[in-house]
This record gives structure tokens, C-alpha cells and sequence, in this order.
């Protein structure tokens, strides 16, 4: 195996209908990624329901629940590798509470497989899952224009989806789209390019997974580094160490940097990279890592190192957001929430509630109370500043979850903006 | 949509690292957040990896938490002398409590001595939970492993009765995680939730790690019993009419001896067992473990009931 190769987190949205369990089941069974146990069990549970053929969807029902009712209730995560990459799938139930799932699994992702069935082409749901995509800023979106075997692999049917797709999907900033004719009935264009499509010139769908370049998308150039945990072995050996662990969010740093810390805006020079397995000149983004200062300043979890040249972040205690509600209990504006930002935990409030966003026409409306799977704009006050930058810029730092203090619940995912 | 040429690609930052670094991420978060957490250690090959990523998120410093182990005295003595050589060599402060004391103090009634062990576990687990008021217990589960693994997040609440309610999961985004919990509650964290079969085998590889002896091909005393070869021990005897055979294997995972199967292997180092598990069309838990073939469900169940 290559030194090289790398993870890939993709999700696919879309319905049963478009073949999507079937486009998944494709992917896993051409790549040899199915075992012989897990084939045999769904293939006995497919017979026990009287199906015709084996249903690749009960591959990612993995609760009693799910098989007993046919339904899947949260998101799955499925794992495969090539040769070239490795790559993780966040499956994604395509019915209720879809928006929730899909921001979910939307969030941690590299890339989107939008599914479409030729025969309909867009429909208002691919509006929906465009939009979800484009508002938790999924840097690569493929479509995936299915069931090509049911308008006789068609190319001036597929020019002229991917003619509309591409003026929505401009007009929601999504600019790296990908659009793959397939069939995944058939296993046209999925992992083998088939011979139906012959007019098709790019990559199967496997092909532009194992391509696609994602070293970019994080912010290569601004140094962010959210301190998460103080080390003070406070040993004979170690007397004198104090070390600022944590995980490079974005850009890089070298020894000898000069570094800002906010909130507390002082500067100081990066004495030393320390790893587990030796010390390092230079450390990039995702790297874990340890930091050693020259000076002596007060340094706790929750504040931020930046390079003292580069961009710097906002550094407020009120900012806007768009906010997706993920709670049963609707959003209470009297009360106060915490907000987890980085590494930094704040209670705050929501000082205006702007509109809310209705996912399937994009029309705004006046709210005051938010539901479950609502989007909307906030503007939001924290106890203390966070350090933050706009989630356009850096998904790291402009993400946040907001958490019940009373139920310690997950209540809202929000990027800043 | 940019793509990547083969011979064009110029980062070394591996799907290794990017997995080191994400756990690496989880462990501190958990070091930071959680007022008094433990790490689950038994010995087997995914803790010893958790292991290894403690030291890289903790060293120079010692772990900010002790290991514990639930025995269920139904362990392999190879794996068992692992245990204690790891945690001895790290300096590391290691809580051991058994399965025995529960069944002492009644709360385990055991039917059948050479019955598997796994479902009551959760018992002196939660007992220990409870003697010592962990909020929070690092586990290495890993969502490849089982069907209801991979709907489990992260960062898993369990109530106070130390029960999983996978309907009524806390949301997970980015990796921003809640590790909230009111007192007498507790959050079950898998930092190697991402972490596949493969790439623990090539993580021990490229570490260099110490993992039991039992890993690697040997030569052992068999029985075969409905479809399964299964292990002679002094808990597992065979019947009148079964045949006692030598064969060589070695185990994919290592639990309780009377309900882990081991594999027919000629597989002696760790490269060779890479490429076995590349090749390899059966699932690590149903080529090994008895107890999750019982149903659909048995997984889902025991973690329902505490089980991490």
C-alpha cells in the first residue's frame, strides 16, 4: 500500500427511490467490501421478507428497530478502501428528521453524492439536499444522475439535467460539481464504467472518489490552534515543561513563529513542536500536536494561537449565525444556552431571531420559535468572546453546537457568517 | 473538481495520521472536559492501540486517567500477562475487578461455570463505574465491528442506570463533542470509532506494537462444534464423541475463551496478517465470536444494557 493514501468522508443524499441504498450496496459489493457473513444475513432476512432480490439497504440497519419497521432511523457510518484512498460513507435516512441527519453527516464530510433519477430529474428534494449541502459547506458535490438505463442511457437527457442542475447549483455557491451518468442497478458508471455510457468521457463515480483532490480544503493559510489541554508533567525529569496541546485547525506553524494568543491579544515566539515521536521544524493542519512557548504568559484551554502576520479572526461576544434546531423541545428565546465553540464553552443567549428558511423553496419567513430541522439566521450573545472566524473561511472555527443546560442535550449545530 | 494524478501526489500525511490525530483530538477533549474518567483496557490487540494513542496525547505526562479492566476471569493467559506487562512498563496505575466479585456479592448469579461471560460484564462494569464515580469510560469499540456500533456516535451517553438508548442519540457535528452529564450519568467515548479492522493491524504494524502471542499463527488444541472451530481450555472440554485436534490458527479477536473462535492461519508476523485481513471475505466478530450469532440483535441488546 501506498504511503500516500489518504480518507475520503463522503455522504449520498438522496431517497429509497432514487437507488440510493442500491447505488451504496454498488459501491461495497463491486469493490469487494461486502463480507461473505454480512451477504448471507441480509440475504436471509430479504428471503424472510419475501423479496424478490437481496436488499442491499439492510446493509446499514444496524437496530432492531429498523429491521423490525423497514425504516433507518439515524446515520450509519460505513467504511471501504481501494488501493488508492480510504473512505468513510455517513448513510443518511432519507425521510423524517432528514434535515437533522443530513447537517449531521453533512458536517464532518469532503463530499456529497446527490442522487438523481433520470426519469424525474430535479425535483424539489434535490433542491433540498443542494441547499443543505452548499449551507454546511461540503466543499465537493457529485451528481449522481441514476436509473440512466431507464431513459436508454440517454446523453441528451443527462445534458440537459446537468444543464439545470448547474444554474440552482450556481446560484447556491456550489461551484465544484461533478455530474456521473450511472446506473447502479446495472453497476454502469459506479465502480465499472460498463458499456452503455460510452459517450461519457469522465470518471466512473469510484474513479473521481479516489481522485478528487481534498487536500485544500482546509484554510492552508491561517494558523489556527485552539488550546485544549495544558500538559505540566511536573516530573524530575520534565520540572520546567509546560506544553499547549492541540490540534492544528487550519495553516501551519514553524519553530520560531511569532504567535498571537487571543482573547488576551499578547504575543510571544513557538520555542518548540513536540510529538510523541520527536520533535518537529514545521506542523500543519490536522496535525495533533504540542506547542512550547519563549515566554511565560497565562494560558488556558479555550484560547487560540494565530500567527501574529496572517488574517486575523473576529474576537466578540455577539456575532450572527445560521442556525439548524436539531431539538425536539423548540428553541426558547427567553432562556440562556451554552454555546461549545473550539474548545471554549460560553453560555449565551439569542438576541434576535431574523427569518427562518424554508429548505424546499428557499423563501424566507418571519419566526419566532424554531422546531426541530428548522434553519434559520440568529444573532447570538456569549458571556465571554469567542475567537472565531466566518465558516465560509474555515469550518473549524466558525462552527458551534449549542447545548441545554438542563437536559445537556445537543439542541443546534450554527456556522458563523 | 480538481482531481489527483497517482504519480503526482506529494503529501505524506497518511489515513494513519489523519485517524491518530482525530482519536489524539477525542482523548484530550475527554482529559479536558470530564472530571473523572477511566480507560478500558483488557489487553486485546484495539486497546493496546488505545494505548499507544494515549501516550501520544499525554507524554511527557502521565495518563490523566487510570486503566481499568472488567475480567471475567474467562480471559487468555497470554492476553492477561500482556495486560499487566503494558501497564507495568508505561508506569500507568491499572484497576482490575472481577466478574467473581459481583458473583460473590450476588449481583452476578452465574447458572453455568463454562457459559460465556460477555453478557455480564455490564454488571461489574457498572458496579465499578459506580465505586468509583467515572463520568466517563474511553473504550476501543470500533463502528466497522457490528451493525449497531455503527450508528453509536463518539462520545455515547448512558443514563444512570448506564443504559444506551440508540433512538435518542445527542446530535454529533463536526467534532465539536458534548461531553456533558449530570452526576450519576456517564459518557461511553470511543476514540477509534473510525478506525477499521486494517488499520488497527497496520497501526500495530507501523508502531511496532506488543500485542499477545495469540494474535499470531500457532499450533493448538481444537474441537469443532456446530461450525465452529473452538479452543480446548480448562474451560472448554470436549464431549464425549467430539475429537480433539491440533490445528494451526491464530484469533482475530480475543475474548472470553469459551466463546472465541480462533481462524485456521499460517499467518506468524503482522505483514502476513495484513494481507489475510485484505483478503480475508468473512467480518472480524463472525468469524470469532459465538455469543453475537445468537441473533440479529445480540450486540444491540448487550449495549442497551451497559455493555461499552
Amino acid at each position: 500500500m501506498s504511503n500516500t493514501t489518504q480518507l475520503l468522508r463522503f455522504i449520498t443524499a438522496g431517497s429509497v427511490d432514487d437507488g440510493k441504498s442500491t447505488l451504496i450496496g454498488r459501491l461495497l459489493h463491486d469493490s469487494k467490501s461486502i463480507f461473505e457473513d454480512q451477504f448471507s444475513a441480509i440475504s436471509k432476512t430479504s428471503e424472510k421478507r419475501g423479496m424478490a432480490a437481496v436488499d442491499l439497504s439492510l446493509l446499514t440497519d444496524g437496530l432492531q428497530a429498523e429491521r423490525e419497521q423497514g425504516i433507518t432511523i439515524d446515520v450509519a457510518y460505513r467504511y471501504f478502501a481501494t488501493p488508492k484512498r480510504k473512505f468513510i460513507i455517513g448513510d443518511t435516512p432519507g425521510h423524517e428528521q432528514y434535515t437533522r441527519n443530513m447537517v449531521t453527516a453533512a458536517s464532518t464530510a469532503n463530499l456529497v453524492v446527490i442522487l438523481i433519477d433520470a426519469r424525474k430529474g430535479v425535483l424539489t428534494q434535490t433542491r433540498r439536499h443542494s441547499f443543505l449541502a452548499s449551507l454546511v459547506g461540503v466543499p465537493h458535490v457529485v451528481l449522481a444522475v441514476n436509473k440512466m438505463d431507464m431513459v436508454d442511457y440517454s446523453q441528451a437527457r443527462f445534458d440537459e439535467i446537468v444543464a439545470e442542475y448547474k444554474v440552482f447549483a450556481a446560484q447556491l455557491g456550489l461551484h465544484d460539481v461533478h455530474c456521473i451518468p450511472l446506473s447502479a442497478l446495472n453497476g454502469d458508471m459506479v465502480v465499472d464504467r460498463g458499456e452503455n455510457l460510452g459517450w461519457y468521457e469522465g470518471p466512473a463515480l469510484l474513479e473521481l472518489l479516489e481522485k478528487v483532490e481534498i487536500d485544500h480544503d482546509v484554510n492552508t493559510s491561517d494558523f489556527r490552534f485552539p488550546v485544549q489541554w495544558v500538559c505540566r508533567p511536573q516530573t524530575e525529569e520534565h520540572h520546567d515543561f509546560r506544553g499547549f496541546m492541540g490540534r492544528i485547525e487550519a495553516g501551519e506553524v514553524s519553530v520560531g513563529d511569532e504567535i498571537t494568543i487571543l482573547p488576551s491579544g499578547r504575543t510571544t515566539t513557538v520555542k518548540e513542536i513536540d510529538t510523541y515521536d520527536g520533535k518537529l521544524q514545521t506542523a500543519f493542519a490536522p496535525q495533533s500536536v504540542t506547542l512550547t512557548l519563549e515566554d511565560e504568559i497565562d494560558i488556558s484551554r479555550g484560547d487560540m494561537f494565530v500567527r501574529s502576520s496572517a488574517h486575523p479572526p473576529k474576537v466578540e461576544k455577539e456575532f450572527e449565525a445560521t442556525l439548524c434546531w436539531l431539538s425536539e423541545a423548540p428553541l426558547d428565546k427567553s432562556r440562556k444556552y451554552l454555546v461549545k465553540h473550539t474548545t471554549r464553552t460560553a453560555k449565551c443567549l439569542f438576541s434576535r431571531l431574523d427569518y427562518r428558511v424554508d429548505v424546499n423553496t428557499l423563501e424566507r419567513h418571519t419566526a419566532d420559535k424554531l422546531h426541530m430541522n428548522d434553519i434559520a439566521r440568529v444573532a447570538i450573545k456569549t458571556q465571554q468572546p469567542l475567537v472565531f472566524d466566518s465558516y465560509g473561511i474555515d469550518r473549524a472555527t466558525g462552527s458551534f453546537i449549542v447545548i441545554d443546560e438542563a437536559t445537556n442535550n445537543t439542541v443546534a449545530a450554527g456556522m458563523i457568517a | 473538481m480538481k482531481l489527483v494524478e497517482d504519480n503526482l501526489r506529494k503529501h505524506t500525511f497518511t489515513h494513519l495520521d489523519a485517524l491518530e490525530s482525530e482519536s489524539i483530538h477525542i482523548m484530550r477533549e475527554v482529559a479536558a472536559e470530564c472530571k473523572n474518567p477511566a480507560l478500558l483496557f483488557s489487553g486485546g490487540k484495539d486497546s493496546i492501540v488505545m494505548l499507544r494513542l494515549a501516550e501520544k496525547a499525554f507524554r511527557p505526562a502521565k495518563f490523566p486517567f487510570p486503566l481499568v479492566h472488567i475480567d471475567t476471569e474467562h480471559n487468555f493467559p497470554e492476553v492477561i500477562a500482556c495486560r499487566d506487562k503494558l501497564a507495568a512498563d508505561l508506569g500507568e496505575r491499572l484497576i482490575v475487578r472481577s466478574l467473581e466479585d459481583s458473583i460473590k456479592r450476588g449481583s452476578i448469579v452465574i447458572k453455568d461455570e463454562n457459559k460465556p461471560r460477555n453478557p455480564f460484564q455490564s454488571v461489574t462494569l457498572l458496579e465499578t463505574i459506580a465505586e468509583f464515580g467515572f463520568d466517563a469510560c474511553l473504550g476501543g469499540a470500533r463502528r466497522d465491528e457490528e451493525k449497531a456500533r455503527a450508528k453509536e456516535r463518539i462520545f455515547s451517553f448512558r443514563d444512570e442506570f448506564g443504559q444506551w438508548d440508540p433512538k435518542n442519540q445527542r446530535p454529533e457535528l463536526w467534532d465539536t463533542y458534548n461531553t456533558r452529564v449530570h452526576p450519576g450519568e456517564n459518557i461511553r467515548v470511543f476514540p477509534i470509532s473510525n478506525w477499521t479492522e486494517m488499520d488497527i493491524w497496520e497501526y500495530i504494524g507501523r508502531e511496532k506494537l506488543h500485542i499477545p502471542n495469540i494474535y499470531f499463527a500457532h499450533e493448538r488444541e481444537v474441537i469443532r462444534r456446530g461450525g465452529n472451530v473452538i479452543p480446548v481450555s480448562h474451560l472448554v472440554q470436549p464431549k464425549p464423541g467430539e475429537k480433539v485436534e491440533i490445528a494451526t490458527v491464530r484469533f482475530r479477536t480475543v475474548g472470553d475463551m469459551t466463546c472465541t473462535a480462533p481462524v485456521e492461519s499460517t499467518a506468524r508476523t503482522v505483514d502476513e496478517i495484513i494481507v489475510e485481513t485484505a483478503a480475508t471475505r468473512i467480518t472480524e466478530r463472525g468469524a470469532t465470536r459465538m455469543d453475537d450469532q445468537t441473533s440479529d440483535a445480540s450486540m444491540e441488546l448487550r449495549k442497551k444494557e451497559g455493555y461499552f
